[in-house]
């Protein structure tokens, strides 16, 4: 059985209506378009309902959606002339983190993100998108390499979080982190990045500290995911609709507290409804950023990193 | 239980016992050692027998590390709010300033070590367990900025379970925020010696602490990216014995030496001395 949202069942519903009646109408030869046309205007009233009042814990079921699309799919899309580069040139390749030298709208520009799996089989080979920290080590030689060439740096992030495993642990996740955080902060190169699913954590920030900092509509950024926060706070990870609310993990959350740049629209329905739309309004929004960056002088990018991500924090004095 | 029995085993005569109160004795969680609470409080809370190091205050760490009466407190006022409006979190800085002091997860300041001038944080992990919120974040950037002006070595002591969930994203960013000071210390050679102690895990291992021109560890530190229970719960299945301490770091290359509590003080300044080019410091 395919994946179902349960608040996506009406949609789904209408759905199966309206290719039935295709169906049975292309086998009767009849024609329908009277009656088709209705239920294609409600449906796509129903969306814009449905998705005009998701819930934060809705969200995260739509920014982890198994048929969103992925870093791949963007990559495939939007970008042309893609060449992937592999290995860390320490230990290994992290098929959980994808990455290499591509165009965008012409321009050259090396573009990395997570790459979660599809079905079993390619997640167990994606490890569900969580990177090892041969994975963060790829991610930082090739922002190095475009620093050396000159071309700005494009990161999709899609991640559950930095895998919690023994060898990642064994191999330094943290300090894998820490010197990409360091790193970024002084990389000398116009630099992009664009959460398009789930932001999950230190996992996420490690390949966010940009110039510019995209959200795709429904997805999130979050210190913990709303499981994990309700099973430490409450010890029930039932409770996730609760900690979802409370962690203000939303793009317009993120957006209103200063934390990102700017939201990418998706189409109603949410990416996954129309996957050819959302990779159209990435790639305007990434092109836009990069305009804008390229008109800044290269000093002052790196200054305007520093100030933005300085700027963040909520505290008061005593 | 076993324990008891076994301290029961090891109790003085009643003579002594009359001499020394009940509560007067000490436990070490590491060997199972009974000693006078003296014995601890001299050997600053090192087990004398088989070295194990007790957890202890920002104010102790400060005591250890500079010369007596020449710290001074930065940035005191800066407060935790509930910006989000998290369920309980409001509750739980008012428990926990009660418990720790009002200045929050980190103390900063700047002070002298053995007659250097160094900026100093220590954290606290009596305060919702060391974690770093939006004020932590300001204060290490703050204090690292003030190391870039005055061209000051900073030193940062670390304990820390993470990111402070209650600020949500808000905490996460501080990674950000801290790492941009850090870079800025490390492009114009200003000394930056980290010491990481029991434990620190999380987004402060993921950012500032693991980012050291040297990283010092404390014999026996847990220190890791995730926590030992969320591994666990990952690989379902025990952990082997000593992964994650400071010493399973060492020998894996994660942090450049392990220094014990007595010689922190010492050994951050030889090094200081050799980074700023300072003579050696002359033995009395
Ligand atoms: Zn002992």
């Amino acid at each position: 059985m395919a994946f179902e949202l349960e608040f996506e069942k009406p949609l789904l519903e209408l759905e199966r209506q309206i290719s039935q009646m295709r169906r049975l109408a292309e086998e009767r030869k009849l024609d329908v378009h009277d009656e088709i046309v209705p239920l294609e205007q409600k449906l796509g009233q129903l969306r814009v309902e449905i998705y005009g009042k998701l819930t934060p814990m809705q969200r995260v079921h739509v920014a982890r959606h198994p048929r969103r699309p992925y870093t791949l799919d963007y990559i495939r899309n939007v970008f042309t002339d893609f060449v992937e580069l592999r290995g860390d040139r320490l230990f290994r390749d992290d098929p959980a983190m994808v990455g290499g030298w591509a165009r965008l709208h012409d321009r050259p520009v090396v573009v990395i993100g997570q790459q979660k799996g599809r079905d079993t089989k390619e997640n167990l080979h994606r490890n569900f998108g969580m990177a090892h920290p041969e994975g963060y080590r790829k991610a930082l030689r090739l922002m190095h390499m475009a620093e050396r060439f000159h071309v700005p740096v494009i990161t999709l992030i899609d991640t559950p979080g930095a895998y919690p495993g023994l060898g990642a642990e064994e191999r330094g996740q943290a300090e894998a982190i820490a010197r990409n955080l360091e790193e970024m902060a002084a990389l000398k190169t116009i630099f992009v990045a664009a959460v398009i699913g789930e932001g999950g954590s230190g996992g996420a920030l490690a390949l966010g500290l940009a110039d510019r900092v995209l959200m795709m509509e429904n997805a999130i950024y979050s210190v913990i995911s709303p499981e994990g926060c309700a099973a430490i706070l409450w010890n029930d990870a039932s409770l996730r609709e609760r900690a979802a609310d409370a962690l203000r993990l939303t793009a317009y959350d993120l957006l209103d507290l200063g934390l990102i740049d700017e939201i990418v629209p998706e189409p109603p329905g949410g990416a996954h409804a129309d996957p050819a739309a959302a990779q159209r309004n990435l790639g305007k929004a990434l092109e836009q950023s990069i305009k804008h960056l390229e008109s800044m002088k290269p000093e002052d990018l790196l200054h305007a990193r520093w100030d933005k991500f300085l700027a963040m924090g909520k505290l008061a004095e005593a | 239980m076993a324990w008891f029995r076994k301290e029961r085993k090891h109790s003085r005569s009643s003579r002594e016992r009359l001499e020394i109160p009940a509560d007067a004795w000490e436990k070490c969680a590491g060997c199972g050692h009974v000693g006078i609470r003296g014995q601890f409080d001299r050997n600053l809370q090192v087990c004398p027998e088989c070295g194990h190091h007790r957890r202890i205050s920002a104010g102790q760490y400060i005591e250890i590390l500079t010369d007596p009466g020449s710290f001074t407190e930065l940035y005191a006022d800066l407060r935790s709010e509930d910006v989000l409006g998290f369920e309980g979190y409001a509750d739980r800085i008012a428990i926990a300033q009660r418990k720790a002091g009002p200045q929050d997860a980190v103390i900063t300041g700047f002070a002298r070590m053995t007659e250097i001038e160094i900026d100093l944080a220590v954290m606290q992990f009596a305060f919702m367990g060391g974690s770093m919120g939006s004020v932590v974040g300001e204060k290490i950037a703050r204090l690292a900025r003030r190391s870039l002006e005055e061209h000051v070595p900073l030193v940062i002591v670390s304990t820390s379970g993470g990111a402070r969930m209650q600020e949500g994203v808000l905490s996460l960013m501080q990674m950000a925020k801290t790492s941009v000071m850090i870079a800025r210390l490390h492009e114009q050679g200003i000394p930056f010696i980290s010491i990481l102690t029991d434990p620190t895990t999380g987004g402060v291992s993921a950012s500032f602490a693991m980012q050291g021109d040297v990283n010092i560890a404390e014999p026996g530190a847990v220190i890791g990216f995730a926590g030992p229970r969320v591994i666990k719960q990952t690989i379902g299945q025990d952990l082997p014995d000593g992964f994650q301490t400071a010493e399973f770091l060492l020998e894996r290359g994660m942090v450049d030496i392990v220094v014990p509590r007595s010689e922190l003080a010492a050994t951050t300044a030889r090094l200081l001395r050799m980074m700023l080019r300072r003579e050696p410091q002359t033995v009395d």
